[in-house]
């Protein structure tokens, strides 16, 4: 009975990850916020001995990974399973350098979107790369897989991906404290024909890294990480990661193999395995690709003809898919009001949508972050929305498609971390090109939507201590922007004013929008008013109902229930604010006009 | 009181679901069981229906509870009990705080919040509690404790030791925290059977 606290701990997967990373000797980490990812560099950041930082985006962590990993240290770059797609161009060219110290990417896929725009299986970058990936099926193995995947990245000379999904990420499990790797000092050595990735170079490395792939691939027969569970039955099932767990509570005794590497395939193992069976089943989630490699080797296997390749997966949908007629019966779902997730109350962001939301034949090219949010309605103010800093460029396409025709119609909304990450090469390449959309940045001084990273503008870095804050205007500036307004989107009104008159400008124009996310701590501390409802004063007029305030609720009245308030009878109903949702922004009181909102000072 | 189970926290983002489920987490492990916790973070977390699923037993593989699997529901919120009604099956438990907040479509006048909604779960005989966790929490004088006090409704249900509660607080709560949390505790629980 009880917890041994001495040896276990109970993390979640990044947190593992993190504590994996330590005990591997990890001497540089660098990595830009993305969920479910996020947690690994956030956690890292706390232990002495390991150099952290947040890039502004992941090939830019990546790329320091590589460096720090030339110099003979141990290095980490994460990131989500989008933001490999932003560091794919080191990535593959790294698969030709290999490392000097261990280089580990730590990649976290999301099925289901929980969090995300697309659903992508990043094992393919294994494949496409040519890069050993090791994937762990929780917390525990997620933290042990740290360490051999640092050994394999030294022994084969190969940056080692380590894929995580949201059920690593953000389980929680029991795991086993290990101890810290001591490893030499890092050094400057240099060894061209392995760094200088020119065509002369390359080739020759061209060559090695099949002679690696296929050491990998002897490796794998053997690596303890691949493993045949054995069990009763002709039925079989190959397995790895999240779903491995999945097939153990669906199907307990049936004979497992479970890859703890997934690329390259131990093939001779997986020959073994299906040789003593009648049936085997491949369980993965999203694409098929430890199906498709085994039928490329001419293994009879069954997989995505049974298991979806959409979503994630659990237990129930594996035991369906495979034997249907073993479901009992359920309780139907009940049709219930959806509540989907909702820009805070107080957001500054509300402010600055709200006088986007009035502005008619405006086409709006948005971007990746909290504001996504800005499309629901009431606001609905969004029109396009597909990775990162791509409002802007979009934004750039929509004008010059539209010519002369798209003056005064065309505005792209981007974060300030996002800005950062991917936008600034966007809006150089709209004033190059001479283009009229405008740019409005959300500068909320941090990165929101994942938790509050710091970034380089908001004056701060990982650890928290003081460090250079970018200065926007001046960077705008510097690429060519001759019109660059700060607006505090809290006065709705002169936010209004000013995108009226920006968008209206047929040149680039940027307008930062600049007031703190409400749930920053230093937010959350500071005093702040409490607006409260003067029902009295309540036409019904909606206007602070469709700002979507979480803390505005609108309550229908009848013409019979009005005139018994005291109301005119074709009043539709009242709007009012719940007290203690209200973040004391104002902009609800700004837009009253009947004088029906009134602020009390602090609480 | 079965040797494995699972208990689903459901409710609004920000009304501390992450906590009470941590606490519950820490007790199982406490009472020696190997236990999973599964939680939602990011975008999700935006005033939208978020959920956590806790598995306890001997070996725990899944992280993730089956439809018509939850022992127990612990829901923050009338609706946010109802939703999950296709995770529960007869012998469930619904330990429910009889808050409502207003989803965005019935805050904006274009839906209506559904009234005497936990009628659905009674009906098909599913044991309901309904506590109101924030009378108990004013009652021990912090409205911060609700989600501790949701866990002590909920503790009535477990094999696990109460104490064993407790000593969890003592151990994960800042101090200045504590009292007020253990009082909760012990409000929640006794609040079932009053």
């Amino acid at each position: 009975m009880g917890f041994d606290k001495e040896n276990k701990m109970w993390l979640s997967g990044n947190e593992a990850i993190a504590l994996g990373a330590w005990e591997a000797g990890v001497r540089v980490a660098s990595g830009y916020p993305g969920t479910p990812s996020t947690e690994v560099m956030g956690n890292l950041s706390r232990y002495e001995g390991v150099y952290t930082e947040w890039a502004p985006n992941e090939k830019v962590g990546l790329e320091v990974a590589i460096g720090a990993s030339f110099a003979g240290a141990r290095a980490l770059a994460t990131m989500k399973h989008v933001g490999l797609n932003v560091a794919a161009d080191p990535l593959f060219t790294a698969a030709y350098t290999g490392v000097r110290g261990g280089l580990v990417v730590l990649n976290a896929d999301d099925p289901q979107m929980h969090s995300s725009q697309n659903e992508q299986d990043n094992r393919n970058y294994a494949y496409a790369a040519k890069l050993p990936l090791m994937e762990p099926s929780d917390p525990a193995e997620a933290k042990e897989m740290m360490a051999t995947a640092y050994r394999l990245s030294e022994e084969l000379d190969t940056p080692v991906m380590m894929r995580i999904t949201t059920r690593i990420a953000h389980v929680k499990g029991v795991v086993e404290k290990g101890t810290k790797l001591e490893l030499p000092e890092p050094s400057l050595e240099k060894a061209p024909a392995k760094m200088v990735m020119l065509p002369g170079n390359a080739r020759v490395r061209r060559v090695a890294v099949e002679k690696r792939m296929q050491a990998a691939r002897e490796l794998a027969e053997t690596l303890p990480e691949n493993r045949i569970e054995p069990g009763s039955g002709k039925r079989g099932f190959i397995t790895s990661g999240v779903p491995y767990n999945y097939v153990k509570e669906a199907f307990p005794d049936a004979p497992v193999l479970k890859l703890g590497m997934v690329w390259p395939l131990p093939e001779q193992m997986i020959r073994d395995f299906a040789a003593n069976l009648d049936e085997l089943i491949v369980v993965e989630e999203l694409d098929p690709f430890i199906e498709t490699h085994l039928k490329a080797m001419g293994i009879a296997c069954r997989g995505k003809d049974l298991i979806p390749n959409q979503g994630e997966l659990n237990s129930f949908i594996v035991r369906k898919a495979i034997e249907p007629d073993s479901i009992g019966e359920l309780f139907e779902p009940i049709e219930l009001p959806m509540r989907p997730p909702n820009m805070c109350a107080g957001c500054p962001h509300r402010g600055l949508f709200f006088g986007l939301s009035k502005i008619k034949d405006v086409f709006i090219s948005g971007d990746i972050g909290c504001y996504t949010l800005g499309f629901l309605p009431p606001l609905s103010a969004m029109d396009a929305c597909v990775c990162m800093g791509a409002s802007i460029t979009m934004a750039h396409g929509l004008s010059k498609a539209m010519g002369k025709e798209g003056e005064g119609k065309v505005v792209a909304v981007l974060g300030d971390s996002t800005f950062m990450h991917s936008g600034i090469t966007g809006l150089l390449n709209l004033v190059y090109n001479n283009s009229y959309a405008t740019v409005i940045i959300l500068d909320n001084r941090t990165t929101a939507m994942t938790g509050h990273q710091d970034n380089p503008a908001s004056g701060h870095n990982i650890r928290g201590e003081a460090a250079p804050a970018l200065n926007l205007e001046m960077l705008c500036q510097a690429v060519g922007v001759k019109r660059v307004t700060v607006v505090n989107p809290h006065d709705v009104e002169a936010t209004r004013k000013v995108l009226k008159e920006e968008i209206a400008v047929a040149e680039p124009s940027v307008i930062i929008s600049r007031a703190p996310c409400v749930l920053l701590p230093e937010e959350v501390k500071r005093k702040k008013p409490v607006y409260s409802t003067n029902l009295d004063n309540c036409t019904g007029c909606t206007q602070c109902v469709q700002m979507g305030c979480p803390a505005i609720s609108w309550t229908p009245l009848t013409p019979e229930e009005a005139v018994a308030r005291g109301y005119r009878e074709k009043q539709k109903g009242v709007a009012q604010i719940t007290e203690v949702q209200c973040n004391g922004c104002g902009q609800c009181a700004s837009v009253c006009k009947f004088d029906a909102i009134t602020r009390k000072e602090a609480k | 009181m079965k040797q494995s189970g699972n208990i689903l926290f459901s409710g609004v983002g920000g009304q501390g679901i992450l906590l009470a489920s941590e606490l519950t987490a820490h007790a199982q492990l406490a009472a020696g069981y190997d236990c999973k916790k599964s939680e939602v973070h990011g975008m999700a977390q935006r005033g939208g229906s978020v959920e956590a699923h806790l598995r306890y037993g001997q070996k725990v593989y899944s992280p993730l509870i089956e439809p018509g699997s939850a022992d127990i529901l612990v829901a923050f919120e009338i609706l946010e009990a109802v939703r999950y009604l296709p995770y529960l099956h007869k012998d469930s438990a619904v330990v429910v705080n009889t808050q409502k907040i207003l989803p965005p479509a019935v805050a904006l006048g274009k839906a209506k919040y559904p009234e005497n909604i936990l009628d659905e779960l009674k009906s098909r005989q599913i044991n309901v509690v309904a506590i109101d966790a924030f009378a108990v929490a004013e009652s021990v004088g912090e409205l911060r404790t609700a989600n501790v006090a949701m866990v002590g409704a909920m503790s009535n249900f477990l094999a696990v030791d109460p104490n064993v509660f407790i000593e969890v607080i003592d151990t994960t709560v800042k101090e200045q925290f504590r009292e007020v949390n253990k009082k909760a505790f012990s409000a929640g629980r006794a609040a079932v059977y009053a």
